[in-house]
């Protein structure tokens, strides 16, 4: 509340010498207890995933007695769900489905965003609001028709179907996100490559890719976190097979599943590689969730 | 596409060089393999929905087919069920929105602070938006709000107040709980980037002039902050309209009906009764609200394409 105060003061460095030290002491304060309050509020929020990291660590005795941070960690639930619970199976398809589908939307997206970017037409901006609208139909919508095509084509709990079904729902977000990235790069460099005699291919391969790599990257960062943690399709698509992590983690919901520790262990395991990829990518995120329309 | 539309292509000779035309149809080559796997996409299922929702198709009564004109929407309209759904859709969205554009509002002034390891602070706050929703709602469920072993009836208890059995008394409350902490970091990110783009000058200005900090939060930063919270809440209601995970590992949509919301009640008419044609019926509903909420965020991404 009073930190709107701190700016001036702390670019203030002309001020005499006599004000310095009292000012300089407030500012102090208010950044502790700003620092504080941040702090608190932070692992307030944070809590809940800590809690589930260090329940992993605990035995099953542990994991359901009063709350204690004192105990002595075991790696027991996390030797159970991997050898016992088959967890392998489980991420591998959440790897494919998850990587497979953001490789192929790159694919398709890439060809896409470029001749958005550099030879639009006057149909551009429709197209481009017209996939993003694409985005909004909700799921839940056409449930019935995807499951009933899926099981008359034999797509029913296929890895194969969920990369379909990912693919085609983060295009509309790729597209858009590449789209923006591909229109920051100055024209002049492309111009330049063509003048050399570099035909599209070569244009896209040699320079726009390698420029825009960093916005590339994030963008199939976003795709592959969006993937990862989908879990409507993934509960009404799959059963044994081809169910990704998301599925596995729900069979935990059943009574008779009900193990925290190695609930806490799987789910550890589960979130990890996203939760690093999100901190990565927090910042360019943002353009990929708002549709540009924040930046 | 150009071809069968002779029309558009000389009306673009018109404002471009022959050249230029030729780059028009290499454009919509490329875009090709993209536009048309997404209008597959929206076409079909689309279409079948709308079909089946006026047809009498349920997979346990196979010989039961045949055209039923408005009769699914006339079951589903006098359903009670789709009434008390569409109000939990209502309360959890509405709840949901209030807590993370207020709290995502509040907090992102917060963490655009300058204080020891913000930037630490901030990841750990943003980290519940990368969580997978069947993680994040068992462990709040089992971890958090169980009646007996959960760490909130363990704080409880440390204050002596009475432990709370968060499903079975307050069961959307409990769902709407781990919603908000999930989409808390998804406002607050959102927020925080938007406040980047504060005009420092500004509130600098209105400082010298003796504006508090208060007043400055409500004539400068809120008003800054108007776009980007009205994309917040478009997007959120667009994904809060169809929760589903959190509800299919918690609570099942019950007690009763208490958390079935319009997307389980689908799901629930689909999947488990098997009745196609009234799970359609539903869908189309749930599509027609989503694109009211759409035609908005539609129109203002428009708006910013132009500038």
């Amino acid at each position: 509340m009073t930190t709107a105060r701190t700016k001036p003061l702390s670019t203030s460095h002309s001020a005499p010498q006599a004000q310095r030290a009292p000012l300089l002491g407030i500012l102090h304060s208010r950044r502790l207890w700003l620092g504080m309050l941040g702090w608190s509020v932070a692992l307030l929020i944070f809590f809940p995933i800590f809690w589930m990291v260090l329940t992993g660590f605990k035995t099953e005795a542990e994991a359901i007695a009063e709350p204690s941070l004192i105990f002595s960690p075991t790696l027991e639930s996390y030797d159970a769900v991997q050898n016992r619970a088959g967890y392998a199976k489980f991420a591998l398809n959440s790897v494919v489905v998850a990587f497979g589908s953001t490789l192929l939307a790159l694919l398709i997206a890439i060809p896409a965003a470029y001749a958005m970017a550099f030879l639009p037409t006057r149909r551009t901006k429709g197209t481009l609001l017209w996939m993003l609208s694409t985005k909004m139909l909700p799921p839940v919508g056409v449930l019935v028709p995807i499951y009933l095509l899926f099981r008359d084509v034999g797509l029913l709990d296929t890895r194969t179907g969920l990369v379909i079904v990912y693919t085609l729902m983060n295009l509309p977000i790729v597209v858009w996100m590449l789209y923006t990235f591909f229109k920051d790069m100055p024209k002049d460099i492309l111009e330049a490559g063509r003048m050399d005699g570099a035909g599209t291919l070569q244009e896209v391969l040699y320079l726009l890719l390698p420029l825009t790599l960093p916005g590339i990257a994030s963008t199939g960062l976003l795709s592959v976190i969006l993937s990862w943690n989908e879990a409507f399709w993934s509960l009404n698509l799959t059963s044994s097979q081809a169910a990704p992590l998301t599925a596995y983690i729900a069979s935990f919901s059943s009574p008779e599943g009900l193990f925290w520790a190695k609930l806490s262990a799987a789910s550890t395991m589960a979130i990890a590689p996203i939760l690093v990829f999100g901190w990565l990518t927090q910042k360019q995120m943002v353009r990929g969730l708002t549709f540009g329309a924040v930046k | 596409m150009p071809p069968s539309r002779p029309f558009t292509v000389t009306d673009m000779n018109k404002t471009r060089t022959s050249g230029r035309t030729v780059g028009g149809l290499r454009s919509l080559s490329l875009q090709a393999p993209a536009v048309s796997l997404l209008l597959l996409w929206m076409l079909i299922p689309l279409g079948m929905t709308l079909w089946f929702s006026f047809q009498r198709y349920n997979l346990l009564m196979p010989g039961m087919t045949g055209f039923a004109g408005l009769e699914n929407y006339e079951y589903l309209f006098t359903d009670p069920a789709l009434w008390s759904a569409m109000g939990t859709t209502l309360l959890m969205v509405g709840w949901v929105l209030a807590i993370t554009v207020v709290g995502g509002t509040l907090l992102a002034v917060l963490f655009q602070q300058e204080f020891m390891g913000q930037g630490i602070a901030r990841v750990l706050a943003i980290s519940p938006f990368f969580v997978m929703p069947t993680v994040s709602a068992l462990v709040w469920k089992n971890m958090m709000m169980h009646p007996a072993n959960g760490v909130l009836s363990w704080v409880a208890e440390l204050f002596g107040l009475p432990a709370v059995d968060w499903f079975s008394s307050l069961p959307l409350t409990s769902i709407i709980i781990i919603v908000a902490w999930q989409w808390l970091p998804f406002a607050l990110l959102i927020l925080l980037t938007a406040l980047q783009s504060l005009d420092e000058d500004q509130v600098e200005a209105a400082r010298m002039d003796g504006a508090g900090p208060i007043a400055i939060f409500f004539f400068i930063t809120l008003p800054h902050l108007k776009r980007a919270i009205s994309v917040v809440i478009m997007i959120e209601m667009i994904f809060l309209l169809t929760i589903f995970a959190e509800i299919f590992v918690t609570t099942s949509g019950g007690p009763g009906l208490a958390t079935t919301n319009l997307a389980y009640l689908i799901y629930i008419r689909a999947l488990l009764d098997f009745d196609v044609g009234m799970a359609s019926a539903g869908g189309v509903i749930a599509i027609i609200l989503a694109n009211i909420v759409a035609i908005f965020l539609v129109r203002m991404v428009a708006r910013n394409l132009e500038s």
